[in-house]
């Protein structure tokens, strides 16, 4: 607690600022334009910033996070396509009311249950993160095997896609980690004779794949899309009656938003879904909801930013990636040479505590910007995909390339992107196949170096009280969805 | 009758294995059994230095999984079918094909060409018809962002017919 001053250090650094100014600018750009969203424009950004130092690369991509979560909003209240799937839940009532004629409250309910909700779960992540960080002290070789294989169970009942193809998606993240020389015995695996695949598979070429590549050929699929547009005058601050209607919902929904980006793999979209749920089941008009409720979009937009600082909870202090965009920003710390955990929050407090505070700063100035800057931003949605993926795609392979000069890494972006498409396509989400990749080698590193403490005896796991307690979350995790399925299936 | 009895039924067994969770399974199991092939191929560990487990274990366990994974699914979707997928138009195969063009060319021609050329493929197969706007798209936007690469990260990019005039 005695490093809170340096939250405050980036208000300080001209660099900094300048650095969270233009990430929440691109973060709401990135929001704005569906398809894009802050994961996709993560992974765009990964290969430039190797120029900036650590803080202000990790900086930037949450500043992006933090504005492109809030940007979706933009989209899903003019256009009724949410720029992100977090804003999914933001269209049900966002649109409706923009069709009345009150897109400006709309959005202006919007913008500030966002800002509530992303600082509510900034302070979470400053008291919450070194509490965790400090118990992971405890964490030998098997508890973080454990804890790993429970981040992987969370993938089961991430929000989109059946539990099981998570799971195979999930597998098959794992799978790639494995490509290239094995680190303990340097014995080379699934590497076929290809030289630069020795060094393994780089996260910039899956990520980028997976993620704008496989978009670009989604929007292959879509070009004869026409979207229906709510024009926009002003955005306009909520009335008092408002704000007495939606408090209530603004801080349940911030909790929850805050205590779903914490458990592992989840994050802004399961979280909107729920507080948007939520704020229905405890609204006086319930009946309101769909028609353009002012709660929902309060409900949704609180929870959806929530998250943001919950999900970098277990990133900062596990190394174990609370949502999609987390991961990417997980994949920048390690391409920076730094390694989330305990060891991080003691011997780099200023690094971590300078992060904390360009998240608040990001809230702050995505208000300014979203409230004054809106009706400008919402006029990217019209640079048509014919333009704007072409381009998206040179940024693309070049960025991929940048990062070891080689052009294997490109045609490993498309190869993936392709993947990335036909999964989409058939119900799989390519989010487990990042956070895979990501957790592949602590599962296997930890997992061997206990069995060699152990001296290859399995049972020795269930010695260890955390591990112990991890397995059983996990199988509590790999039911879940199961028990839901069968209570939902009862409901029929 | 019986015939056409048995007939119908044929047809349904039939259309079991053009159904996209079938198509997908048996992708799956068959990439993942050849991989599961190579991890036999790899160098063992003699016991005296191996710790822990053989290098080539745990890929096994995960292809292992990954194929009793997708059998369960299989089976989940014969209860549940997959929803029906529409047929892809061909602005995605337009696109999927400039993919191979831009390796292509960038592979033995050169790198920038292959941006400039899936630029204004993608372009005008999407519905771009202004040639303004097509040598923005394909020429001077690529030319900003290999400049941009080149100059502020001090990339290199690969030798080829338009970056050799480049490089001098």
């Amino acid at each position: 607690m005695e490093n809170l001053g340096l939250i405050f250090a980036p208000l300080f650094s001209y660099k900094l600022l300048i650095v969270l100014f233009f990430g929440t600018i691109f973060g709401l750009i990135l929001g704005v334009l569906p398809g894009l969203g802050p994961t996709t424009g993560g992974a765009l950004i990964l290969p430039f910033t190797m120029t900036l130092d650590p803080l202000s690369a990790i900086v930037l991509l949450t500043a992006i996070y933090c504005a492109g979560t809030y940007g979706g909003a933009i989209t899903a209240i003019l256009i009724n396509t949410p720029g992100t799937p977090a804003a999914a839940a933001t269209c049900l009532d966002g649109y409706p009311l923009a069709q009345k004629g009150e897109a400006g409250r709309a959005l202006g309910m919007a913008t500030v249950s966002s800002v509530i909700g992303g600082i509510a779960s900034v302070i979470v992540l400053i008291f919450f993160a070194p509490l965790l960080a400090n118990l992971a002290y405890e964490f030998g070789q098997p508890e973080y095997f454990a804890l790993a294989i429970f981040g992987l169970t969370m993938l089961a009942s991430i929000g989109e896609g059946s539990p099981i193809k998570n799971l195979i998606a999930g597998a098959f993240g794992i799978l790639i980690s494995t490509v290239g020389k094995d680190f303990m015995t340097s014995i080379d695996r699934f590497t076929f004779g290809i030289n630069e695949l020795t060094e393994g598979i780089g996260f910039i070429p899956v990520v980028v794949g997976l993620f704008a590549i496989s978009e670009m050929l989604t929007q292959s699929t879509l070009i004869n899309q026409i979207f229906n547009r709510v024009a926009l005058k002003a955005v306009k601050l909520p009335s008092i009656d408002d704000y007495k209607k939606t408090w209530k919902t603004i801080i349940r929904s911030s909790g929850i938003g805050s205590f779903i980006g914490v458990l592992p793999a989840e994050g802004g979209t399961v979280a909107s879904l729920i507080g948007y749920a939520e704020a229905k089941r405890w609204s006086k008009k319930p009946e309101d909801f769909g028609k353009g409720s002012i709660e929902g979009i309060a409900g949704a937009e609180a929870a959806n930013n929530a998250a943001t600082g919950g999900a970098m909870v277990p990133t900062l202090a596990l190394g174990i990636p609370g949502s999609a965009t987390t991961a990417v920003i997980l994949t920048g710390l390690i391409i920076h040479g730094v390694r989330p955990g305990p060891d991080l929050f003691r011997e780099q407090p200023e690094f971590l505590y300078g992060i904390f505070g360009s998240m608040l700063i990001a809230n702050i100035l995505f208000f300014v910007l979203g409230f004054f800057g809106a009706k400008i931003f919402a006029r990217i949605t019209l640079v048509p995909n014919k333009l704007l993926w072409p381009m998206i795609f040179a940024v693309s392979v070049c960025g991929t390339y940048s990062l070891n000069q080689s052009i294997i890494d490109v045609w490993l972006m498309l190869l993936f992107g392709v993947i990335g498409f036909f999964m989409r396509r058939y119900g799989f989400s390519v989010v487990p196949v990042i956070i895979g990749l990501i957790l592949g080698e602590l599962v296997e590193g930890t997992l061997r170096q206990s069995l060699v403490i152990f001296d290859g005896n399995w049972l020795m796991f269930l010695q260890r009280p955390i591990a112990l307690t991890f397995f059983v979350l996990s199988l509590i995790a790999l039911s879940f969805p199961l028990i839901k399925r069968k209570k939902k299936n009862d409901k029929v | 009758m019986n015939d056409v009895h048995n007939e119908k039924g044929t047809n349904k067994s039939l259309s079991l294995f053009f159904k996209s969770s079938f198509i997908v399974s048996a992708v799956i199991i068959l990439i993942s059994s050849i991989l599961l092939y190579f991890t036999f191929t790899f160098d063992i560990v003699p016991p005296i230095l191996n710790r822990g487990i053989q290098p080539a274990t745990f890929p096994k366990a995960l292809l292992i999984l990954i194929i009793a994974l997708t059998l369960l699914t299989y089976f989940i979707s014969l209860k549940n079918p997959w929803k029906n997928e529409k047929k892809l138009p061909n602005s995605f195969y337009i696109t999927l094909f400039s993919f191979v063009v831009f390796i292509t060319v960038s592979k033995f021609l050169d790198f920038f060409l292959g941006i400039a050329l899936l630029s204004i493929i993608v372009s005008y197969f999407w519905g771009e018809r202004r040639f303004a706007y097509l040598i923005i798209v394909s020429i001077i936007f690529p030319l900003i962002v290999f400049v941009f690469f080149e100059t502020i990260l001090g990339l290199r990019f690969p030798p080829g017919i338009i970056t050799n005039i480049y490089y001098g």
